[in-house]
């Protein structure tokens, strides 16, 4: 039997209840806190807060060393824009770079995903000797292939005659950019290919059974039914190709540092050099926040495009 | 698709085998150029060697004092690791459990960052690293990637924890079990394939890393492999023969972590990228 409770106690007893809601509350508050916090605390400190200092520094003249920065105003942004031929070429290199490096990239990695998806008995080795280069990083990728096209190509074109090999590899404009995008690509490829291996898997073999009695040739098959499938593979590889090509900074570094007469610079190397060899830094933020924006302008719209097509399945 | 054995099958199969063999001439060229002579590698540098010199390893071990290199890179990947595993699984999963608008925008935040270039953030973040305090030191440069890796790793995670059932969670609490309770003895035992991936793109990726440490580590004792390496490749003075065998003992370790977990890394590389 329940006792017989007078309004005072009813009361009483509801903010009881009240105050312990808030307890409840309060201590949710916190566990959100405890569980969050780090998180947000470290990303904060070593991202959110210098991208915001750096938005400001990139209307002074901060030379980095200085306690005061001046400002400036868009005076960085106007001369980058204006009087920069440097950045301009650097822009246009990473440009030219990031579309070859694309193209080939995804054409060797979807093929070599293509050849792996048949039935061959050497399939898992050669998975694993294809994704070999991405495990070891851009600049002692670098490293390596300076050797091969300065020394290894030129001995090979010695005993063979062969004109490929006997190029100035490194030493000419159009030859030192097609060797950081065969790097590049050696690099990547079979990063591209494992996410088309995966993406191919998925594709119900009922459907190219059903394809081939109809009499559909290879070919067809792969343009209108593996292809449209597999689509969101595509928006992937391209955002991050893309990405990785733009921000291109160990591999180029390494490889040609940059030259011949600046030619393969790219974004990320003139950005470096702008703030730690020149110590402009505050041209080197304006530089770096130009370079972000081009970087997400391409990489959404991109995502944005390639989305589009995609079916649902 | 799982035909019989033809003979297009075998023309694919030869295709795939000589593809394999130029993916691999690059590392041809460093293993046996790294055990010649100087005036031998000048000589001829497709040529197998004459005779196999264990010289340069030897040079290069002391020159660059590799088990201190060695050390300094494997403590910085390690450590990184264990924080950022600890910090974005925690994040992820009180994220994900906490619907609202708050955990959504933070999502967000999050996620937007992984488009910012390093270059945006590195020059402010030197003077944030001075004022702190942190510069040239390990523990600082460990702080820097718990920061640059929080958005990948909790962005992994985030996408998982979704597919982890709730149910099992709440009859522990009826239990009595405390979030940290839940959430470290239930739910994050569970999570092991995704950690597994986590840990392997960190991994590859701060190992391999060259300009955080060259901005953050002066001192010679810090160096890592990827810094103590760079230094046998000045611009115009190349020492060919020493640095090819820093090549190789630089790209051996992270070889041999990937073929003893490589049906993990692919895995995990696939399942990373799809999510």
């Amino acid at each position: 039997m329940e006792p017989k409770l007078s309004p005072q106690d009813i009361s009483v007893k509801s903010s009881v209840k009240l105050a312990s809601k808030k307890k409840a509350k309060w201590k949710s508050v916190l566990t959100y806190a405890a569980f969050v916090g780090p998180a947000i605390l470290f990303f904060t400190i070593v991202q959110l807060v210098p991208f915001f200092m750096g938005l400001y520094y990139s209307f002074t003249s901060w030379n980095g060393v200085s306690s005061t920065a001046e400002w400036v105003g868009f005076a960085n942004y106007l001369k980058i824009f204006t009087n920069d031929k440097d950045f301009l070429n650097s822009f246009l290199f990473t440009t030219k770079f990031m579309l070859a490096a694309v193209v080939i990239s995804n054409l060797i990695g979807f093929s070599l995903a293509l050849l792996l998806n048949a039935a061959l008995k050497s399939k898992n080795i050669l998975r694993t000797v294809y994704f070999i280069p991405n495990v070891i990083g851009g600049l002692l990728l670098g490293f390596i292939w300076q050797f091969i096209f300065v020394k290894g190509f030129a001995a090979v074109g010695a005993a063979t005659d062969i004109a490929f090999f006997k190029l100035p590899w490194l030493g000419d404009e159009t030859t030192a950019f097609w060797g950081i995008v065969i790097v590049f690509a050696w690099q990547i490829s079979g990063y591209m290919m494992v996410i088309y291996i995966a993406a191919l898997q998925g594709v119900d073999p009922s459907l190219l059974e059903a394809a081939k009695i109809d009499g559909a040739s290879s070919w067809m098959m792969l343009r209108k039914i593996i292809i449209p499938l597999i689509l969101p593979a595509f928006t992937i590889c391209f955002f991050l190709t893309i990405s990785m090509a733009f921000k291109i900074f160990d591999l180029n570094l390494s490889l040609t540092g940059g030259g011949p007469f600046n030619s393969t610079q790219s974004v990320a190397i003139n950005i470096y050099n702008e703030a730690f060899q020149y110590n402009r830094y505050g041209l080197g933020t304006a530089k770096s926040f130009i370079f972000f924006l081009i970087v997400a302008v391409f990489t959404t719209l991109q995502v944005v495009l390639t989305k589009r097509k995609e079916v649902q399945a | 698709m799982r035909n019989k054995y033809t003979i297009g099958t075998l023309g694919l199969e030869v295709v795939g085998i000589v593809v394999g063999l130029i993916f691999l001439i690059p590392f041809y060229f460093v293993l046996i150029n790294s055990v010649k002579s100087f005036s031998e590698i000048l000589l001829n540098a497709a040529a197998l060697p004459k005779e196999v010199l264990f010289a340069n390893y030897m040079k290069v071990w002391e020159v660059i004092n590799f088990p201190r290199a060695f050390w300094n890179s494997l403590t910085i990947t390690v450590f990184s690791n264990i924080g950022l595993v600890v910090i974005s699984s925690m994040a992820a999963w009180k994220m994900v459990r906490t619907p609202g608008k708050f955990s959504k925008i933070l999502f967000i935040i999050f996620v937007s960052a992984m488009v910012i270039p390093f270059q945006t953030v590195m020059i402010p973040l030197m003077k944030v690293g001075g004022t702190l305090g942190i510069m040239n030191s390990i523990p600082g440069l460990v702080f820097m990637y718990f920061g640059f890796g929080v958005p990948l790793s909790l962005f992994l995670y985030h996408g998982f924890v979704k597919t982890v059932p709730i149910e099992i969670e709440e009859s522990a609490r009826i239990d009595g079990c405390s979030s940290f309770g839940v959430f470290w003895r239930i739910v994050f035992p569970l999570l092991k394939p995704i950690t597994v991936t986590v840990i392997i793109l960190n991994t590859l990726w701060i190992w391999n890393d060259f300009l955080l440490p060259l901005l953050v580590l002066q001192d010679p004792n810090l160096k890592t492999i990827p810094l103590a390496t760079s230094s046998f490749f000045a611009q115009y003075t190349k020492q060919w023969d020493m640095g090819l065998a820093a090549l190789m003992m630089g790209i051996t370790p992270v070889i041999i972590f990937f073929l003893f977990l490589q049906k993990h890394i692919i895995k995990g590389i696939a399942a990373g990228s799809i999510k």
